[in-house]
């Protein structure tokens, strides 16, 4: 809100010149750091090979764009791209609906174990992937051999995953943007003869909207950037992005300006998502800490 | 999922609803779908975290007390009881299986702490330094979040290529350019790469302080920074006296977070070094990761995982005492 509005000075006094040198070198310090990669990761992937197999350059000896034809055939980047695609596309739609249905009742009702249920959720987030990796592989497996149902090595399985890992943090934040429904609204609704779900789809969503967005961003995000559990539940025919490009940044002759090329074009979806949501999305993500 | 559900609507559905002779059973049917009502929304989130995080929870610790190798991965229910072998292997720290945990683990926590301060440190300084408006200050603001917004993979990978011994840009800067070294040092490999490890994690884990801090000191009333310059406080003053005690709830919440994502932190390490991290990184994560699925024996890993489990209920558990006390328990 403050950014918005004119300059609103903390103190009636101007702060001294030893606090504008501090802010202005420190923040400066920050930018450098905070930038470096990303200029690294764009300038690389707009160079020939040789300026970045022998040391590294500052400036290019020349301007190409020919990396981000070449790393489609480099790696099956387009494989990993559907897959990862298909698995945080579906896991997202999956996981928003879920929460939706899961913050109403939290939101709207009063039963008992709201507590519990609420606090279970959210821990669930806090404990270690490594702790429910093997086991969960344990269950896919045996599902799999028990039932034919293949969730070890399909999207399928990884779309279960993803999709509980945004769940806890969605169903929070979504939590946070009903209650600030008026709660009017919808018992206006329900007089009208709405049901409980028709409250929920004609007056409540509706009118979250910009918290669902951010939501789905996140619940995306998560999907897209995760590693762990990609890496040992797909196959050759299911790679996700993060495990393709990891596993060929890790081999001995690596062309990193297409690998370059390749993690700014996998970066550009959910970074620009993110920046362009990013209010809706800082407040749910701090909503939770600061009060 | 639904199919456990259809019965219970159903049954809420099918009530007489417009039975004009049946008054007291439409209230009590009314009653009883207006109760269930939520347990049927919140049931497929419910099933899913039972499936996904508590039920797998509970196996491993089964499957902790067996001894689960390869020839038992078919139907993990077969193998036999292990006993307390499993743990007595990982804690027995004379032997290699023992020792390596042990090595893991206190890298961790020294990794943990040296990052955590330095998000900690980084967040609070940018947040406090940009609480006033200046010129450019939400493009920065902008910009301080991209490092959170990308994902982990394409941001280390590009890490990893810039810590690269003979064409990375760090030792070009270092080596050729400032000359700090005699010959250019491996980052990726060996000592270095808990530095290497460190600097990546510190980058991409800040901006999460930055952002919470942000929104902590927009609760602190304009008005005590008024009062307090009419009192000739000068602003370092005023940050070391108003900002950062009114800071303290949103600190504990955060420091937190940070501990335990940082502790548990396995994408950084496996994209930065691939499948088997240099000893001086080797986080504990990746330790177990490593230790389970080379050798396939599930029993000894998910030995490891639910003693680091009780370590962070402990630690936590210890913490929120510590830092509660004194304070409303409605706080917490």
């Amino acid at each position: 809100m403050s950014s918005h509005s004119a300059p609103q000075p903390r103190s009636p006094m101007a702060p001294p010149q030893s606090f504008l040198w501090s802010r202005r070198i420190f923040l400066s310090l920050l930018t450098v750091f905070v930038v470096l990669p990303v200029f690294v990761m764009v300038s690389s992937s707009l160079k020939p090979l040789q300026d970045v197999s022998g040391k590294f350059q500052w400036i290019p000896s020349g301007l190409t764009i020919r990396p981000y034809f070449d790393i489609w055939e480099t790696v099956p980047l387009a494989d990993y791209f559907l897959n990862s695609l298909i698995v945080a596309g579906s896991a997202t739609v999956l996981s928003v609906v879920i929460a939706v249905f899961a913050a109403y009742a939290v939101s709207r009702y009063e039963f008992r174990g709201k507590r519990v249920f609420t606090v279970t959720v959210l821990s669930t987030q806090m404990f270690p992937g490594i702790l429910f990796l093997l086991p969960l592989f344990l269950i896919y497996v045996n599902i799999g051999n028990a039932t034919g149902i293949a969730l070890f090595g399909s999207r399928a399985g990884l779309i279960l995953t993803y999709l509980t890992f945004s769940l806890p943090f969605s169903i929070w934040m979504l939590i946070g943007y009903f209650d600030s429904v008026p709660r009017d609204l919808d018992e206006a609704a329900k007089v009208d003869g709405c049901g409980p779900l028709g409250a929920l789809f004609r007056v409540i969503v509706p009118a979250a909207i910009p918290g669902i967005v951010a939501v789905a961003v996140y619940a995306f995000m998560t999907a897209w950037g995760e590693v762990l559990f990609a890496s040992v539940m797909t196959n050759e025919s299911t790679r996700t992005l993060a495990v393709g490009l990891q596993g060929y940044s890790t081999q001995n002759d690596v062309y990193w300006n297409q690998i370059m090329a390749a993690s700014l074009v996998v970066s550009v979806p959910v970074v620009a998502g993110f920046l362009l949501l990013q209010r809706y999305l800082v407040t749910g993500l701090t909503a939770g800490a600061v009060k | 999922m639904t199919t456990t559900a259809a019965p219970d609507h159903t049954g809420a559905r099918t009530a007489p609803k417009d039975n004009p002779g049946a008054a007291p059973r439409k209230r009590r049917s009314g009653r009883l779908r207006r109760i269930s009502l939520p347990y049927l929304l919140l049931l497929p989130a419910v099933l899913l975290e039972l499936l996904v995080h508590l039920v797998p929870m509970i196996i491993g610790i089964v499957v902790s007390f067996r001894e689960l190798t390869q020839f038992y991965l078919r139907d993990w229910t077969t193998a036999p009881w292990a006993g307390l072998d499993n743990y007595a292997l990982a804690v027995d720290f004379d032997a290699p299986v023992g020792q390596a945990l042990l090595k893991s683990f206190v890298t961790t926590c020294i990794f943990t702490v040296a990052s955590v301060a330095l998000c900690w440190f980084i967040g609070t300084a940018a947040a406090i330094f940009m609480q006033e408006n200046f010129r450019g200050r939400g493009f920065l603001r902008t910009l301080f979040l991209v490092p959170y917004a990308l994902p982990v993979y394409a941001a280390v990978i590009t890490w990893a290529f810039m810590f690269q011994r003979d064409n990375g840009l760090v030792n070009h800067v270092i080596h050729d350019q400032l000359g700090l070294t005699d010959s250019p040092p491996f980052w990726l490999i060996g000592e270095n790469s808990f530095i290497t490890l460190l600097v990546v994690a510190v980058w991409k884990g800040w901006p999460f302080a930055f952002l919470i801090m942000m929104a902590g000191l927009q609760n602190i009333p304009r008005e005590i920074y008024e009062a307090a310059a009419l009192d000739g406080a000068g602003v370092w003053q005023q940050i070391r006296r108003i900002t950062l005690p009114s800071l303290r709830p949103v600190n504990q919440v955060l420091v937190l977070v940070l501990f335990l994502w940082t502790f548990n932190d396995f994408n950084t390490p496996f994209v930065l070094f691939g499948k088997s991290a240099p000893e001086s990184a080797d986080l504990i994560s990746i330790h177990i990761y490593q230790s389970s699925f080379q050798t396939w024996n599930f029993g000894t890993g998910s030995a490891m995982s639910v003693l680091l489990l009780l370590f962070l209920l402990v630690v936590t558990g210890l913490y929120l005492l510590f830092t509660s006390r004194g304070r409303k328990a409605t706080d917490v």
